[in-house]
């Protein structure tokens, strides 16, 4: 008897689907054990597998206090310039670090989660000039990024990179910031339209006196700077706090239901159907937010596997590089290359370009970003011989920094090489182009392999696929 | 004669069709528009330095009088925009007072989605405003894009699918990668496929019609905002036409220690769309180009506690071009009569304003062209 699709092993197609959504690329050794797992089991393995550390320890400088701002104002010139260089190369540091989880750490499904909420709780280091207090928002996004999402804002709220970002740190009685009480509002929990600017003025007021002690680099109240007063926030009145204010917001039906659109486009389709929508919010809110449950309830909906939504979502950067290396078993020894080649196509990890984090979907591609990511991976499967000369991307390089970290990709893309051997002993011995196009692509390539292709050749085209940018 | 010759030879006849007489009024004018990303402060750009309450809301970023570049009795412009004001006295700067719109929003990501999309606060559309129109009026067939997005993945007005919009950074750059995009390919039932395909196929046409490397005697400045008037420029010495630039200025959200940094942002765009009109000069275009600024909003007239200042509504733009008729426009801002936010009216909707550069620049009809409801500025 034949068994529904609930109780069969997956196969090779719905694998791929399944590890492309909750991880990075599809390997295809991982592909294959998957394949022989019941949906169920399989969606219990990733969720079994989450963790909320990551496997290699932060940068030593993580540790070490940021100097004091008076300290830096006090420096020389040359000091101060000394000083940016290091924090700059720390940054870069920190991105290379978070790509070695998300292409060696034992839970791709922890990571993507991680990118998720430092998408939806943007804050970037371009503001907050600190890779530690960075790199600390980065653990607190992993400690809670699979808990309940309410602990997780109560903690965003009070983190010292976000409270620098949103300007909440010099936000006291008399002089309320509106920046964190408006986003936290229109951007973390209710969505557009569901507050008014009285909310927002009102928010801030009770935000007052969170601040952070920039020595030790972490959270302070300061009961003197905050405003007690009387506040009226959602039609609820007191002497609200910041941390009443974030449950009036956690209390609202919308909040789980805007989360719920969201967390859908990353995971499902690119159209979140507002019936399925207000069943998943439901579990949210039944599960007091607690994101794991939700996870479950959606990789086993019927829209998560529907064919229809195959092949739905466009590929982040993020998704391109470590997705990309991931699938075809490249190894670079430095991942700065890869770090950059992720800012260079438009998504800059610890740097979003706004609060409103990456918008996603049909806004990755554009003339500009759709050729500078067939650039890239023509680089990377045009075989060891066929390095490009150093200018072929450097033209209109601005001098400075950006012009260095464009040397620097240019001399780390020579270890980023596609090994065809190596990527053969991954394929097990089904090695047919058919199978090796339903292990790469999310769907049939548009322009369809020519018979006879080597291996190396056939991967080459898969890549340029237009199909290859989907997942 | 095949497609691609078909073209060709359209092009150039389009093109001659659109080619100045002497004197005379040009029928269509390249659009350059200059985003102030994170919401310019207008009033310390066109500085009302008579009134007494501008001192009294910025007690610490006052301009003072002997500071600002007196243009009338009334208003200066900020000290770092020598060479706007050489082109005021040239006639040919128009000051645009306080656009804006009803019911302003105060977030940067809507309030630059209005704007874009040329929607009321309370309206939802996807398409930027440029793309709707292209939609329905596309620009000649010989053209080599409907927009050119320079130096941002973000394309502003020119979002959606009904123009044929390409994004770039440097056009030599552009022209060797788009080689890697493939010949068409057959339509497609997914929509995120679709755009992929689509992208691509906007990548081969423009390339076909796409001419780089046009170098200038003009110098132009160091760093971002000057990178991307040079490539203005370039896109506006090609030969097949561009119908509309859009460039991005970005840094203005100056919510702390304002007065330096924005000292600075006003010499980067002073210098940068100084050396934007000596290129178009150099090539004979300056007076069929008009190059026009916008921003989400401006900044709170009265100053915050941290030397600063927050999210505001209406402000002040400039309109420049050869054929540009200079002075001031509009109504000022009434510090007076300040909202619920600290915040004043607009006096002229930004619908209005753009519509304005649309017909005067696109000849897109009032059906076309956004419309506030206002009266139109006439800005040549």
């Amino acid at each position: 008897m034949k068994r529904s699709p609930e109780h069969a092993p997956l196969g090779e197609e719905a694998a791929r689907h399944l590890l492309a959504r909750t991880g990075f690329g599809t390997p295809p050794g991982e592909v294959s054990a998957f394949a022989r797992l019941a949906r169920e089991e399989a969606v219990d393995r990733l969720l079994e597998g989450l963790v909320s550390t990551p496997s290699a320890p932060l940068p030593a400088w993580a540790d070490e206090a940021d100097p004091a701002p008076r300290e830096v104002q006090a420096m020389s010139v040359a000091e101060r310039e000394a000083h940016q260089r290091r924090q700059r190369e720390r940054g870069i540091e920190l991105r290379e670090w978070w790509l070695r989880e998300m292409l060696a750490g034992p839970s791709p499904l922890s990571e993507r989660l991680t990118l998720f909420w430092h998408g939806h709780f943007a804050t970037s280091q371009r503001k907050v000039r600190s890779p530690r207090l960075m790199a600390r928002q980065n653990l607190l996004l992993r400690r809670h990024g699979a808990g309940r999402f309410g602990e997780l804002l109560h903690a965003i709220a009070r983190d010292p990179a976000m409270l620098i970002y949103l300007d909440g740190a010099g936000s006291r009685r008399g002089a309320p910031n509106e920046n964190f009480a408006r986003e936290v509002m229109e951007l973390f929990t209710l969505g557009e339209g569901a507050y008014s600017e009285r909310d927002v003025k009102e928010a801030a007021r009770a935000f007052t006196g969170w601040g952070i002690d920039r020595e030790a680099g972490e959270f302070r109240e300061r009961p003197a700077l905050h405003d007690g007063g009387e506040k009226t926030v959602l039609g609820r009145s007191g002497r609200l706090r910041g941390g009443d204010v974030l449950d009036l917001l956690l209390a609202r039906p919308e909040t789980a239901e805007h989360l719920t659109r969201k967390l859908w486009r990353e995971f499902i389709s690119p159209l979140p159907e507002p019936a399925v929508v207000t069943a998943l919010a439901a579990v949210l809110r039944d599960a007091r937010y607690e994101i794991r449950p939700w996870l479950r309830a959606a990789f086993l909906s019927e829209p998560f596997w529907r064919p229809a939504n195959r092949a739905s979502l466009i590929k982040s950067p993020v998704d391109l590089v470590a997705g990309t290396l991931r699938t075809f078993g490249i190894r670079p020894f430095v991942l700065r290359p890869a770090a950059i080649a992720c800012a260079q196509l438009g998504q800059d990890l610890f740097g979003p370009p706004n609060v409103k984090g990456w918008p996603g979907g049909e806004h990755w591609i554009n003339a500009a970003s759709l050729l500078a990511r067939k650039q890239l991976l023509e680089r990377l499967f045009r075989g060891r011989d066929g390095m490009p000369a150093p200018t072929d991307s450097m033209a209109a390089a601005p001098a400075g920094p950006e012009a260095r970290m464009r040397r620097a990709m240019e001399q780390g893309m020579r270890t980023y090489a596609f090994d065809a051997a190596a990527f053969a002993e991954t394929l097990g011995t089904d090695r047919t182009p058919s199978r090796i196009e339903r292990l790469v692509l999310a769907q049939g390539a548009v322009h369809p392999a020519a018979q006879g292709m080597g291996l190396a050749d056939l991967a080459r085209h898969l890549v340029a696929d237009p199909a290859y940018q989907l997942r | 004669m095949d497609r691609r010759q078909f073209i060709v030879s359209a092009s150039a006849l389009s093109l001659a069709a659109a080619l100045p007489v002497k004197g005379a009024r040009p029928e269509r004018r390249l659009l350059v528009l200059v985003e102030l990303k994170g919401g310019n402060d207008g009033l310390n750009t066109l500085v009302p330095i008579d009134d007494p309450l501008y001192r009294r809301l910025r007690p610490r970023l006052t301009i003072d009088r002997s500071d600002a570049l007196g243009l009338t009795a009334a208003h200066g412009l900020h000290p770092s925009l020598q060479s706007l004001r050489k082109i005021w006295d040239a006639g040919e700067l128009a000051i645009v007072q306080a656009v804006g719109y009803p019911e302003p929003n105060l977030s940067h990501f809507r309030s630059i989605e209005i704007w874009d999309t040329a929607s009321r606060s309370d309206e939802y559309r996807d398409e930027g405003w440029l793309s709707r129109g292209f939609a329905q009026r596309p620009s000649p067939a010989g053209f080599a894009a409907d927009g050119v997005v320079v130096g941002s993945s973000d394309l502003g007005p020119l979002a959606g699918t009904g123009g044929r919009v390409i994004a770039l950074t440097d056009p030599d750059q552009f022209l060797r990668l788009a080689r890697l995009a493939r010949p068409d390919a057959m339509a497609s039932g997914n929509a995120s496929l679709a755009h992929v395909l689509r992208v691509e196929r906007e990548i081969q046409r423009s390339a076909d019609r796409l001419h780089a490397g046009r170098e200038f005697r003009t110098a132009f400045p160091a760093g971002p905002f000057g990178n991307a008037v040079r490539v203005a420029a370039q896109l506006a010495a090609n030969r097949e036409g561009i119908a509309v630039v859009r460039i991005t200025h970005d840094g203005f959200d100056t919510h702390a220690n304002q007065a330096p940094a924005h000292a600075n942002l006003l010499r980067q765009l002073d210098q940068g769309l100084a050396a934007l009109r000596d290129a178009l000069r150099e090539i004979g275009r300056w007076d069929e180009t008009i190059i026009a600024t916008y921003a989400e909003f401006g900044r709170r007239p009265r100053e915050n506690e941290s030397g600063g200042t927050d999210h505001g509504t209406a402000s002040v733009h400039f309109v420049l071009g050869g054929g540009v008729k200079g002075g001031l426009v509009g109504e000022s801002l009434q510090l007076d009569r300040l909202d619920a936010t600290g915040n004043p009216a607009h006096q002229l909707d930004f619908r209005d304003y753009f519509g304005a550069l649309a017909s005067t620049c696109l000849g897109w009809p009032g059906t076309v062209a956004p419309a506030g409801g206002g009266t139109r500025p006439e800005f040549a």
